[in-house]
């Protein structure tokens, strides 16, 4: 049997994984994906938490977190695509200035 | 080690050894059906009727040289056959290919025949299905070349957009059977109506074993989908670049494919082992299911020689807008009838 | 002892591969990192007694959402891209805001294991108290789900729908119809 500190330790890293990357990384797909490893440490943490308690809550809140996740992917990548057509750049310092 | 575990240990090895054989098997049965569709006899030459063909092709394929573009991505050229034929082989895993048991008295607590028994078995087989899109689209892109990557970004489009039609086809037959596990989805087809018609799922969903048949089709690239890898269109597509050992893999995956959906079409509508009353008893309902599959292959290979491929955007029209919207009708009728007969 | 085997497995490779996604310059090998990473996390869900959760994952996480990531990659080109020099320096920079950016990360993992640290519970095997059958159970998700949070699902196929028309709008070039 595997203690709940195991797992909430696990989607602790993960999320600290996620920040790490967003914060150091210079590319806007990158830090897209290291969101998705935030949300994905999260779901963990929740069915983590869930199985502990015995609630059903917790695997129903992974679905909407996933779905969410999926849409803001979808809407994420269309704005890079829209944004490197404008600065044919992926790094976010370059799109430092208010004039196109 | 007792018994039971070897037996069990037995079944995952006789099931991947008969998968291997089937894609050789698949590739002589093309050929020779081809040929009398055509009206010539098909490879006859090694072996007796040809059956030794095969072993032929294989023995070249392996002989030929190892090829890898100068522009191609070193790990991605060589990851994407091996993702492709892994998420083939790994979708059979979840689906049972006959009754439970005993080996004939041999051991006295009954074995499932198949690999493992999921509970959420029939999403498994969707899950592990859909990343064999994976395989095709590493492909077109890192063989660095205008026709693979075209034929597998269209290839990737068309399998994605297929599996919407397959998963609403899938559902209305999991409303029907109330369970997500394909044993016993098939377990739930084992009667018969008024004593001879046996109570197979293709009887009360006509519309969706057509839609899952088609939508299979599309999912395997096989014709009349196979705009994106046709020699005629592009080259072959997103396989264009490979040789030898790594293009021997990307039919194997295809043909496994189409074993893992037929196997899947004959577990959810057509009765899976069950059907011949006297076969079952004896214990050798796999027989029943074997010949149901090799009848659903026979169907796919005559289709291919004898419809004319679909262009490309005329594919992606009829999947989104013909098919879709005809399995969701499929699935809210059949939810209103399974509400209207069940309340 | 195999289940504690097959937790640090898959716990290793999940913070294994998601460590090498954020650390890879290449964004094409990242998406594929992160798939193993998300193929990893799967299998703990099983191991949590979430078995629908865990094949949802695969087919919404890694078979549709990474093949969009995938496909935009192909489109920009961004694996081979040749833009300014900014573009082609260290993928962890090591100027004034990245310092402060390295930083900040230090002081999330800190505030992480001080919050973790605190948790009373934290050494109760997962499943002690309760039994695995009714929460793998698929008939039970549904029934919650449709019945407790039809709010929530309906609100978040609205969702869905506007993400698809904002996505579309948003990835248009400018003057066409």
């Amino acid at each position: 049997m595997i203690p709940l500190g195991h797992y909430l330790i696990v989607s602790a890293v993960l999320f600290a994984i996620g920040t790490t990357g967003v914060f150091l990384r210079r590319n806007l797909i990158t830090i897209l994906l290291s969101i998705e490893i935030m949300l994905n440490a999260v779901n963990l943490s929740f069915v983590a938490f869930g199985r502990a308690a015995g609630d059903m809550d917790g695997q129903i809140i992974t679905f909407f977190v996933m779905t969410v996740a999926a849409a803001e992917a979808a809407v994420g990548l269309a704005l890079i695509i829209a944004l490197f057509r404008h600065r044919e750049s992926l790094n976010p310092d370059a799109f430092t200035s208010l004039k196109w | 080690m007792d018994l039971r575990l070897l037996v069990q240990l037995g079944i995952i090895g006789l099931t991947f050894f008969m998968l291997i054989n089937a894609s050789a098997v698949l590739v002589l049965a093309e050929r020779k059906i081809m040929g009398f569709i055509q009206q010539r006899y098909g490879p006859y030459l090694v072996g007796p009727w040809g059956l030794l063909q095969p072993l032929a092709d294989i023995a070249k394929l392996l002989f030929k040289e190892e090829l890898r573009p100068k522009g191609a991505d070193r790990w991605l050229f060589t990851l994407a056959p091996i993702l492709s034929v892994t998420a083939a082989f790994a979708a059979f895993a979840a689906v049972p290919w006959g009754a439970e048991t005993t080996l004939f008295g041999l051991l006295d607590q009954p074995v499932a025949l198949g690999v493992a028994d999921v509970n959420v078995g029939l999403l498994v087989v969707f899950a592990i299905t859909s990343m064999g899109v994976y395989g095709i689209v590493l492909a077109g892109w890192a063989s660095n070349s205008k026709y693979s990557l075209f034929g597998g970004l269209r290839a990737s489009a068309q399998m994605i957009s297929y599996e919407l039609s397959y998963a609403t086809a899938l559902a209305a037959v999991i409303l029907l059977a109330g369970s997500l596990s394909v044993r016993e989805v098939v377990d739930a087809q084992s009667g018969t109506w008024f004593g001879f018609l046996p109570q197979w799922y293709v009887f009360l969903q006509p519309l969706g074993f057509v839609i899952y048949v088609i939508a299979g089709v599309a999912e395997t690239n096989r014709a009349p989908f196979d705009f994106p890898e046709a020699e005629q269109e592009l080259v072959s597509g997103y396989n264009t670049e490979y040789s030898s050992v790594r293009f021997a893999l990307f039919p194997q995956a295809e043909y496994i494919n189409m074993v893992t959906m037929s196997a899947i079409a004959t577990d959810l509508y057509l009765g899976g082992w069950h059907g011949v009353p006297l076969l079952t008893a004896l214990g050798l309902g796999w027989l029943v299911f074997l010949g149901k599959v090799s009848l659903i292959l026979f169907g796919y290979i005559w289709m291919r020689w004898t419809v004319p491929r679909y262009r490309y955007d005329q594919l992606m029209s009829f999947g989104w807008k013909w098919l879709f919207p005809a399995s969701v009708v499929n699935l809210i009728a059949t939810a209103a009838l399974v509400l209207y007969f069940d309340a | 002892m195999p289940e504690a085997l097959v937790f640090y497995a898959f716990a290793a490779l999940a913070i294994g591969a998601s460590l090498l996604v954020i650390g890879q310059r290449n964004p094409m090998y990242s998406v594929l990192l992160l798939i193993a990473s998300f193929g990893a996390l799967s299998g703990l869900y099983i191991q949590l007694d979430a078995p629908f959760v865990a094949v949802a994952q695969i087919i919404i996480y890694a078979g549709a959402i990474m093949v969009l990531f995938l496909f935009v990659v192909m489109l920009l080109n961004a694996s081979r891209e040749d833009g300014a020099t900014w573009d082609r320096s260290h993928p962890i920079p090591s100027t004034r805001l990245g310092k402060v950016g390295a930083l900040l990360a230090a002081l999330l993992v800190v505030q992480l294991g001080w919050a973790l640290s605190q948790l009373g519970g934290r050494s109760v095997p997962v499943g002690s108290r309760v039994d695995g059958e009714r929460l793998g159970s698929v008939l039970e998700l549904g029934r919650v789900l449709f019945t407790r949070h039809t709010f929530a699902f309906e609100a978040t196929s609205i969702l869905i729908l506007v993400a698809m028309v904002g996505a579309v709008v948003l990835a248009r070039r400018e003057g066409e119809a």
